[in-house]
C-alpha cells in the first residue's frame, strides 16, 4: 500500500522584533542577542502535513537545515505531532545551499509532498519551494491557501493579486503554505514533555557551490520628510497640500 | 551584460506594469533587451518601451498556464541562445517562475531586487532583508543569473523612440510529464483594488474602533484611487479579509503612498510597507511608531479627520478636473 511521507521544513529564525545591525565596514550583520524563533510561516507547514496525514495516512518528518540550536523547532515540530525530526546541521549556506539539502534528503526518504512556509522572515525570499520543486524535477505550487489531496491528485488555491488561481497537479508535488490554510495547534505540556526526550536524527550535508553571494550591507537611511501635524482644519488643508504640492502623490 | 531577456506577465491579454519596470531597468544595464512572451501577442506596447526583439514561445502544452512548463520552456530558450541574465517581476508569478528557471539554468537567483549596479562586469543588487532593517548588496557567483525585481522600484518608462522589434518563436520540447501543475481558474476579488497592484493604499487598523467603521477608510481609497489594506489586528479580528492584510504575515507592499488610518506602526506591520514612496499616517497617539517612519502625519482622532480629509481631497480632484 502507498504510504504518503510528508516533509515540513522549518527554519530557525530570528525573531521580527529582532535588532538586526551591520559591522562598521558593511561586511557582515550583527545579529547578536536576536531571540530566534520557528518561523511563524513554517507553523502553518507543520499543521498541515499533520492534516493531511490524519486524511490520508503516512508519516510527518520534519527537517531543519541549521545550527544545533535550531533543534529547538524540531521538538516543537516534535510536540505538534510529527513522527520523527532531522537536523542537516549546516550553516552559512546560501538559499540554494539549502535547498539542494532540502531537497537531497527528500529524495533519500522518497517524500510524495514536501511542504514549506511560503517565506522565511529573514530573507523573505519566496524562493524555497520552487527551487526544491525544480531540484527534484517536480511540480511545485507557492503561496498556497487551500490543499486538497485525492489519491495522488491535488487540488490547490494560491494567492495572487487581486484574487486566487485555482490548480490542479499531481503528486510528488512541493507546495508554500500561507496564513489562512489552517489554524496551528498548540501543543500540550505533557507532549512538549515527550518531544524533549525524542531523538533527533542528524544527517550529513551534502557539499554545493553557492551561486549567489551577499558582499555588502546596510542600514537603511531614512530618509523620511517626518512633517506631524495637528488636526485642525489648516492642519488638514496643509496635509493635503502636502501630499498634492511637495510629495506629487494625490 | 550585454544582453538581458525580461519575461513579459500577462493578465487577460494586458502587460503588467512589473514587466515593463523590469524592461526599463534592463535597458539602461544592456545592449539589447529581448522580450519572452509565452504565446503571440501584439508587440506594440513592447516597440513603445524599446525592446529589440520579441520572442513567442509556443507549444500546445503551454495553453494552460503551468510554472513547471514555462519554466522548462525559458530555461530552454535561454541555453539555446546563450542569454545569461533574465529579469522577472517580482509578481505572484515572477517569484513562483523566476526560481525555477535558475534551477534549470543552474544560475543564481537574486529576488526582490530594489536597486541594480553594475560593478566589476557582475550585475549586483540590492535586496531589503530581515523585513527591510537591512539591505544586502547580492552579486551572483555564477555566470548565468536571474533576477526579480520588486514592483514600483523601478519606473517603467517608454524609449525616446519606439523600437521595430525583431520577431521569432521559439517551440520549446516539453512533455506532460513536465506539466504536471495546471492553472485551472482564476477568482478574482470582484470591483475591488488590490494592494498590491494600487499607486495608493489607505490601510485602517484597531484605531477604527470596529468593522462597520471601515466605510470611512474605503469611501478615503475611493477618492484617492487607492486600494483598501488592512493591520494584521483587524484581519485577526474578523474585521476584514486576509487579502488585504498588509505586514508579516500579510502583503509586502510599496505603493506611492500609504496611508495608515489609526495604525499604531509595529514592527511586523512596518514590515509590509516600509518601501511604499510616501508614507502618511493619522493617529491620536503622538507617540505611535507610525510616525517615526512617516513622510506626514495628523495627530488627531480618525473619526473627525477622515470625513474631513475626504471633502478637501474631493474638492481638489474637482478643480484639478475643472
Amino acid at each position: 500500500m502507498f504510504v504518503m511521507t510528508i516533509l515540513a521544513c522549518i527554519s530557525y529564525v530570528p525573531d521580527t522584533a529582532a535588532k538586526i545591525g551591520v559591522t562598521a565596514d558593511g561586511s557582515g550583520l550583527e545579529l547578536g542577542g536576536a531571540k530566534y524563533i520557528l518561523n511563524p510561516y513554517d507553523e502553518f507547514a507543520i499543521e498541515e502535513a499533520l492534516l493531511q496525514r490524519e486524511r490520508h495516512g503516512g508519516r510527518v518528518v520534519a527537517l531543519t537545515v541549521g545550527s544545533d540550536a535550531a533543534k529547538e523547532i524540531l521538538r516543537t515540530a516534535l510536540a505538534m505531532g510529527a513522527d520523527s525530526a532531522v537536523i542537516i546541521p549546516a550553516t552559512g549556506l546560501d538559499s540554494f545551499g539549502v535547498a539542494a539539502n532540502i531537497a537531497a534528503y527528500a529524495k533519500a526518504i522518497d517524500a510524495s509532498l514536501v511542504l514549506l512556509g511560503r517565506q522565511s522572515i529573514d530573507h523573505d525570499s519566496f524562493q524555497m519551494a520552487s527551487t526544491v520543486g525544480a531540484l527534484l524535477g517536480v511540480p511545485s505550487i507557492s503561496v498556497v491557501s487551500k490543499l486538497e489531496i485525492e489519491s495522488d491528485r491535488v487540488r490547490a488555491e494560491r494567492d495572487i493579486e487581486g484574487g486566487k488561481e485555482v490548480l490542479e497537479a499531481t503528486l510528488p508535488l512541493v507546495v508554500s503554505v500561507q496564513k489562512g490554510i489552517n489554524n496551528p495547534r498548540y501543543p500540550k505540556l505533557p507532549e512538549i514533555m515527550k518531544a524533549k526526550s525524542k531523538p533527533i536524527e542528524s544527517v550529513e550535508p551534502v557539499a554545493v557551490s553557492p551561486r549567489a553571494a551577499m558582499v555588502r550591507y546596510q542600514v537603511p537611511q531614512l530618509k523620511r520628510a517626518n512633517k506631524i501635524l495637528g488636526d485642525s482644519d489648516a492642519d488638514i488643508a496643509e496635509f493635503v497640500r502636502l501630499l498634492h504640492e511637495e510629495a506629487k502623490v494625490i | 551584460m550585454s544582453t538581458i531577456a525580461v519575461f513579459i506577465e500577462r493578465r487577460s491579454g494586458a502587460i503588467k506594469r512589473a514587466a515593463l519596470e523590469a524592461i526599463t531597468a534592463a535597458r539602461s544595464h544592456a545592449q539589447r533587451v529581448i522580450a519572452l512572451e509565452i504565446g503571440s501577442n501584439e508587440a506594440d506596447v513592447l516597440a513603445d518601451y524599446g525592446v529589440d526583439e520579441v520572442v513567442s514561445i509556443t507549444h500546445a502544452l503551454l495553453e494552460r498556464y503551468s510554472s513547471q512548463a514555462v519554466a522548462e520552456a525559458i530555461a530552454q530558450w535561454a541555453k539555446s541562445r546563450q542569454v545569461a541574465t533574465l529579469f522577472f517581476g517580482a509578481t505572484a508569478m515572477g517569484k513562483e517562475l523566476a526560481p525555477r528557471v535558475a534551477v534549470l539554468l543552474e544560475a543564481a537567483y537574486v529576488p526582490d531586487c530594489v536597486e541594480l549596479t553594475t560593478s566589476e562586469r557582475h550585475l549586483e543588487a540590492v535586496r531589503p532583508l530581515y523585513a527591510g532593517k537591512v539591505r544586502a548588496t547580492v552579486r551572483p557567483l555564477t555566470e548565468r543569473a536571474v533576477y526579480s525585481l520588486r514592483p514600483n522600484m523601478f519606473t517603467a518608462r517608454p524609449a525616446e523612440q519606439p523600437s521595430t522589434p525583431e520577431r521569432s518563436t521559439f517551440t520549446p520540447t516539453l512533455s506532460q510529464e513536465q506539466c504536471r501543475v495546471v492553472v485551472t481558474d482564476v477568482i478574482r476579488n470582484e470591483g475591488k483594488l488590490d494592494v498590491l497592484e494600487a499607486d495608493i493604499v489607505v490601510s485602517g487598523g484597531r484605531g477604527m474602533k470596529g468593522p462597520e467603521h471601515f466605510v470611512l477608510i474605503e469611501e478615503l481609497a475611493a477618492v484617492l484611487g487607492g486600494a483598501v489594506g488592512a493591520s494584521r489586528a483587524v484581519v485577526d479580528a474578523g474585521w476584514r479579509p486576509h487579502s488585504e492584510q498588509v505586514g508579516q504575515t500579510g502583503k509586502t507592499v510599496s505603493p506611492n503612498l500609504y496611508l495608515a488610518c489609526g495604525i499604531s506602526g509595529a514592527v511586523q506591520h512596518l514590515a509590509g510597507m516600509s518601501s511604499s514612496k510616501v508614507i502618511a499616517a493619522i493617529n491620536k497617539d503622538k507617540d505611535a511608531p507610525i510616525f517615526k517612519v512617516a513622510d506626514y502625519g495628523i495627530v488627531g482622532d480618525v473619526f473627525e479627520v477622515i470625513p474631513k480629509l475626504i471633502e478637501r481631497i474631493r474638492a481638489l480632484k474637482q478643480s484639478s478636473v475643472s
